[in-house]
């Protein structure tokens, strides 16, 4: 309910508003939705992901050429019937960059899992159990730490002549996890030993449910930004091998348009429409995902979940930063501040420095 | 006598927007040169986010949406705190501001001497000190908190509970500044330890003159220590007067809730009793009186109107306010 100014002014004359009324709040503040889309780089991020994610379904459904098709456009520059323009063999750049959209999203994301997944069952598990079973699992890492991803692809889909995106997304995916796994054990040690861990220990709780309910959350900022971190990786290695020409037999990607780029000398030709498209690709693509990565991290400490977001503007226009030590001043008060100076003689060194 | 620290009109959100959680509401505060005063309340009531309110310390998402914080330093005309710039509130603080923190004895560095953490500060204030005298005033400043001069080199687990708090208050002084604030220093002590040291800063404060606001909630030692009593509920100030005033009369039914939650030593028994129910919710707080709810003697204008903080229409009504409807207020104080 709200109260009428006017008769708190009559009880006590000249302080209606001081004794301003407050109108009663709900009980309980509205459970905000969609808190993380607040923040601007997730937002921007999760955008610009979600429109990879739609060409790469649709994309090979909406190509308006064939990109394997060659016609007698050779090497023209963007134009209405060819959007990126065509290669020597006049095949259509726009269709290749869509119809190349899906092995690269999906690569990227299925290695990212495969890693993720390992990488939190044999890290959390090595840094909960400790021990023996730390001991294997630490080396296990070790071992796979030092195991080059990208010469180990080549080998291998050398010798299998025709290597799917599956297989490749497998191999990327069963490469990468050592370094998340070594980050999360990590963790792990330095969590089992907090009062709640071992208050849930002491009380009896099963070490499935531990490490589900207790452990889990408090790593998924970790969690997720290995994840995001893995899928950069992928698609960087799916695209390097396809531009030094080891998987071009498996359909058309951005690594094959840039290694036919290459081979063609498209560059010396000044057929810029040829690389440029596919490197912009692939440079959105990190930048969105670096996005996401860098709005989990902030979004980590509840303490700037809960207030959405961390900057805000001051009655005079400008705006401050909330950081600890410097709680910012939104002041509203009419008449302007005492803007007087620390008398010299009563200062320290450096608060004379400070007042200079 | 003369103001060191005014506190007008201060308001401290935690949170933005309309999920802001209000909690300091419009405290108006006056600490004079000398004076030790003491801020009381329960647990959420706004004390010790006051006191991080005025300092700036804060942590996120605290936001002061309002309000005033005038120092007045020894020479030079007064400022506003809240109005420094980062720079001149680095060097404001500790040399004119000292803050000892909650639980103050677990914030010594283990992996340093007691002598390299006090003379640090030194260091930072004023790098034209040389070793040797800064080596001497910290030697000086652990004579002063009751400390042989000869720990300095210990390192903090080598000293006690209290003596690592004793080591914190003298940090706190070593530059000598005007204002001290106490975040409840001596919580986690016992008694015998609470009163020596207590007894030790008002010795203290004799000698060097600064001012402190002492933040407990535990009021029987606020009415012992300190000159004036400032009792918070809810984020404002309900009650304020000299710290014997409010012993023997309290105004305000939750002041005297608390008085009564605590034996007296000397005198005719009396029962003691509690305050029933439990502190309000800052994010939902009751309309009018926030104390309302609570109190044994509320009636009608207390759920609708709130109480303005005002000098009570009392024969000693001099230099104490209450912010009460049981006290019909002449003007407001502060």
């Amino acid at each position: 309910m709200t109260i009428p100014t006017s008769s708190t002014a009559q009880v006590i004359p000249g302080q209606g508003a001081m004794a301003a009324p407050e109108a009663a709040k709900p009980a309980k503040a509205k459970r905000q939705r969609f808190l993380f889309l607040k923040n601007k780089k997730a937002a921007f991020g999760l955008i610009i992901l979600g429109l990879y994610v739609l060409f790469a379904i649709i994309g090979p459904w909406i190509t308006p050429y064939d990109p394997d098709a060659r016609s007698n456009d050779l090497v023209q520059p963007p134009s209405a019937d060819h959007w990126f323009g065509t290669t020597h063999l006049g095949q259509d750049v726009f269709s290749q960059v869509l119809d190349g959209t899906r092995p690269v999203v999906f690569v990227g994301f299925l290695a990212g899992t495969i890693a993720t997944v390992l990488s939190v069952i044999i890290g959390i598990t090595a840094g909960y159990l400790g021990g023996k079973t730390d001991d294997t699992l630490s080396a296990l890492s070790n071992v796979f730490l030092v195991i080059p991803a990208i010469p180990l692809m080549i080998i291998i889909t050398s010798i299998l002549d025709n290597a799917s995106n599956l297989l490749i997304a497998l191999i990327i995916g069963l490469t990468s996890w050592s370094w998340n796994a070594r980050v999360l054990r990590a963790q792990t040690l330095s969590l089992r030993r907090r009062d709640y861990i071992e208050a849930s220990r002491a009380t009896g709780e099963k070490t499935w449910r531990i490490i589900g309910f207790e452990l889990l959350p408090n790593l998924t900022a970790v969690i997720a930004s290995g994840f995001i971190g893995t899928v950069i990786f992928a698609v960087l290695s799916l695209i390097t091998l396809a531009f030094i020409g080891i998987v071009s037999a498996a359909g058309w990607n951005w690594g094959t348009i840039l290694f036919w780029a290459q081979g063609q000398q498209a560059l010396a030709q000044g057929a810029w429409w040829w690389f440029v498209p596919a490197g912009l690709a692939i440079a959105f693509l990190g930048t969105a995902l670096s996005l996401i990565n860098f709005a989990i991290d902030e979004f980590v400490s509840p303490r700037l979940r809960s207030a959405g977001k961390t900057k805000l503007k001051t009655a005079s226009g400008g705006t401050v930063r909330m950081r600890i030590g410097f709680t910012p001043v939104l002041s509203n008060s009419p008449e302007p501040h005492t803007r007087a100076q620390i008398h010299p003689d009563a200062m320290t060194p450096v608060a004379r420095e400070a007042t200079k | 006598m003369e103001p060191v620290l005014e506190i007008r009109n201060l308001n401290v959100e935690y949170g933005l927007g309309d999920r802001a959680v209000r909690a300091v509401r419009d405290v108006n505060l006056t600490l004079h040169r000398g004076e030790v005063l003491g801020l009381a309340g329960e647990s959420g009531s706004g004390k010790s986010t006051l006191a991080y309110g005025l300092t700036r310390l804060l942590a996120p998402p605290g936001v002061i949406t309002g309000g005033e914080v005038i120092y007045h330093p020894e020479k030079g005309d007064p400022y506003d705190v809240l109005g420094l710039s980062d720079k001149a509130l680095r060097a404001f603080r500790w040399a004119e501001t000292a803050i000892v923190f909650q639980g103050a004895m677990n914030s010594l560095n283990p992996v340093h001497k007691i002598s390299t953490q006090l003379t640090d500060v030194l260091k930072a204030h004023d790098p034209n000190m040389s070793e040797h005298s800064r080596n001497a005033r910290a030697r000086e400043m652990l004579k002063l908190v009751g400390i042989s001069p000869d720990r300095m080199d210990a390192y903090p687990h080598q000293l006690s509970g209290g003596m690592r708090q004793r080591v914190m208050i003298g940090m706190a002084l070593i530059l000598q500044p005007q204002v001290v604030i106490m975040d409840e220093p001596t919580t986690a002590l016992d008694v015998v330890m609470q009163r020596q040291i207590l007894g030790q800063l008002i010795e203290l404060r004799e000698r060097l003159g600064f001012s402190v606001i002492f933040i407990t909630h535990d009021l029987s030692l606020l009415v012992e220590f300190s000159n004036r009593i400032a009792i918070m509920y809810g984020g404002r100030i309900v009650e304020e007067a000299p710290a014997s005033t409010i012993y023997r009369d309290a105004l305000h039914p939750y002041s005297k809730g608390l008085l009564s939650s605590f034996p007296a030593l000397r005198g005719p028994r009396r029962e003691l009793a509690g305050i029933p129910g439990s502190p309000p919710d800052l994010a939902g707080m009751p309309t009018g009186c926030s104390f309302h709810p609570r109190c044994p003697k509320a009636f009608e204008p207390c759920s609708t109107h709130i109480p303005v903080l005002g000098r009570p229409d009392s024969p000693d009504g001099a230099a104490r306010s209450v912010a009460c409807w049981l006290h019909p207020t002449e003007q407001p104080v502060g």
